[in-house]
């Protein structure tokens, strides 16, 4: 069935188009003068301003690597993540503790891990995986480089990223 | 050593004064295309409650320098399979029209007795006319010997408009110079300081008023019946003059032949560099020439109530190049307000308005015009 939709009457002034235009460019104006006098404030000057003390608890920014309280590493280097991220973007280099080590149970830790944030889509999923609490994604979410070789974070600079979380998972603790 | 009085002698002052006046008026709009596209950022952010251009310089003020920059510096690129002769003078054919526009306007009253305008032709309307419809050829050029779709549609679309639009450009002013009875811009504008500006015939003279106000210092200040009855079609032909010239300049709401989001850039489409910103510029320098006709022609050009012209001293020829600038000034905010408020014509509404609408009311307007003439004359 079609259905047949009526065609409003149009009066012969607004089938001039005048009322239209004259309120369309009265409208215009007004904007016009409200910003030129400073009433309307809608833009924030970006790297002047910043929204970051507004930022959610759940932002999900960089990803980065994490210590505990003891300044130790909590990541195991068990290679979830790497195997979890979508775009691949994770690269660990998983390095065995010798066994004369105090921590020697902990049996592997991470001689190298890369995150390439060119790669990186801020999923999540690495934080979600993570059964050690070590990756956490954090507030930052400037990430720029001048180089491909720049956006590859490597341990060094996920620590720096990622400071100290306090937490539940206490693998280094000798009564476990 | 030449003398002084060489540079005196009569035509050798017509000669160095006419150079001066030329380069002087060419710094001056060259300088007011770029800072009339300044002008289209600010004003498009405002009404769009954003900020526009603030970084470089106050305000972005430096912005146009950094914009030329840019653009000389980008590769010039020509693409493959173009005609490579059109191509290249197509940019030029669009700006120089513009410009050459500007050397019979009076954008001043005179300055130490030499008059204000380069070129005191009797012809000065023609001259407009004749040359401003040249700007088609630019954008036609460019559309074919692009030698892509997009380009030759934005150039047949543009010839088609441009065609229609003259017509109802040149009928629209024939009133006006029924009224003045000459074609001379300058008489033109002296007849609007005599007897009041096109769209506000109200000036101070004395006498047959129908309205009459005294001000401070004993001039009169009134509408006699003549001007009034004639107010009817000036105003007419205000609106048609000013429409038509918005579709001469492809401005917004008739600028089908660039039409971004139908034809990518229309007919430059396939231009860079300082190609693609002679097209920019010259589309801007069509706008200020066309400023400069409306306000020569209906808003009295150079003259303000109660301002003495420049026989009355430097000062005031400068006062009078200055409140020139100023109404022309008033036209390109006009013109910007009105891109931003409108939205773009369909072809066929194009053309209906064209052909169906301003065609008859010029026309009729003529008439009505000559009729009221007749009247004041019996």
């Amino acid at each position: 069935m079609a259905t047949i939709v009526q065609r409003p009457k149009l009066s012969l002034l607004e089938r001039s188009y005048f009322p239209a235009i004259l309120g369309g460019l009265w409208i215009t104006i007004k904007h016009f003068f409200k910003m030129l006098f400073g009433q309307t404030k809608v833009t924030m000057q970006y790297p002047e301003q910043k929204w970051d003390s507004a930022m959610p608890e759940w932002y999900r920014g960089a990803p980065t690597l994490v210590k505990d309280e003891h300044d130790r590493e909590r990541c195991v280097a068990c290679q979830l993540c790497e195997f979890i991220c979508p775009p691949r973007a994770i690269t660990i280099k998983p390095g065995e503790l010798p066994g004369d080590n105090r921590w020697s149970k902990v049996e592997k830790y991470p001689e190298k891990f890369d995150i390439d944030m060119i790669r990186c889509i801020y999923c999540g999923l690495c934080e979600e995986v993570c059964p050690e609490q070590a990756i956490f994604l954090r507030k930052d979410y400037s990430i720029t480089g001048l180089t491909r070789a720049e956006m590859v974070h490597d341990k060094e600079k996920l620590y720096e990223l990622g400071g100290v979380m306090h937490g539940l998972v206490h693998k280094w603790n000798e009564k476990k | 050593m030449p003398s002084l009085d060489l540079f005196l002698q009569p035509e050798i002052f017509l000669v160095w004064t006419a150079a001066l006046k030329t380069l002087v008026i060419l710094g001056v709009v060259l300088t007011m295309v770029a800072y009339s596209v300044w002008a289209e950022r600010k004003v498009s952010a405002f009404i769009q409650d954003r900020i526009g251009p603030n970084r470089v310089g106050w305000a972005g003020l430096i912005q146009p320098v950094a914009d030329g920059v840019k653009l000389l510096l980008k590769e010039n690129f020509v693409p493959g399979g173009v005609n490579k002769f059109f191509f290249s003078i197509a940019p030029s054919l669009a700006m120089i029209p513009a410009i050459l526009v500007l050397a019979v306007l009076p954008f001043g009253s005179s300055l130490f007795g030499v008059p204000m305008v380069i070129a005191n032709l009797d012809i000065g309307v023609l001259w407009v006319f004749a040359v401003s419809s040249l700007g088609v050829y630019g954008i036609v050029l460019a559309g074919w010997a692009s030698n892509s779709k997009y380009p030759f549609l934005g150039g047949i679309r543009s010839s088609s408009q441009m065609i229609s639009y003259e017509l109802s450009l040149g009928l629209s002013v024939v009133p006006v110079f029924m009224i003045t009875g000459t074609l001379n811009l300058g008489e033109i504008v002296q007849y609007q300081v005599d007897n009041g500006w096109m769209v506000f015939p109200a000036w101070f003279r004395s006498g047959g008023g129908l309205l009459e106000f005294t001000t401070d210092n004993g001039s009169m200040f009134g509408l006699d019946l003549g001007q009034t009855l004639l107010w009817i079609p000036m105003m007419v032909s205000f609106v048609i003059f000013m429409i038509a010239m918005f579709a001469e300049t492809n401005r917004v709401p008739f600028d089908l032949p660039e039409a971004e989001q139908e034809l990518v850039g229309g007919y430059h489409t396939e231009y860079s560099s300082m190609r693609f910103a002679l097209f920019f510029l010259g589309e801007y320098a069509a706008m200020i020439a066309g400023a400069g006709v409306i306000v020569t022609l209906f808003l009295g050009g150079w003259s303000m109530p109660f301002v003495p012209d420049g026989s009355q001293g430097w000062f005031w020829g400068l006062v009078n190049i200055g409140t020139f600038f100023a109404k022309v000034a008033a036209i390109i905010f006009f013109f910007l307000w009105v891109r931003w408020t409108l939205p773009r014509f369909r072809f066929d509404q194009l053309m209906k308005l064209g052909w169906y609408v301003f065609f008859e009311v010029a026309l009729v307007n003529i008439f009505l015009t000559a009729g009221i003439l007749a009247y004041l004359q019996s």
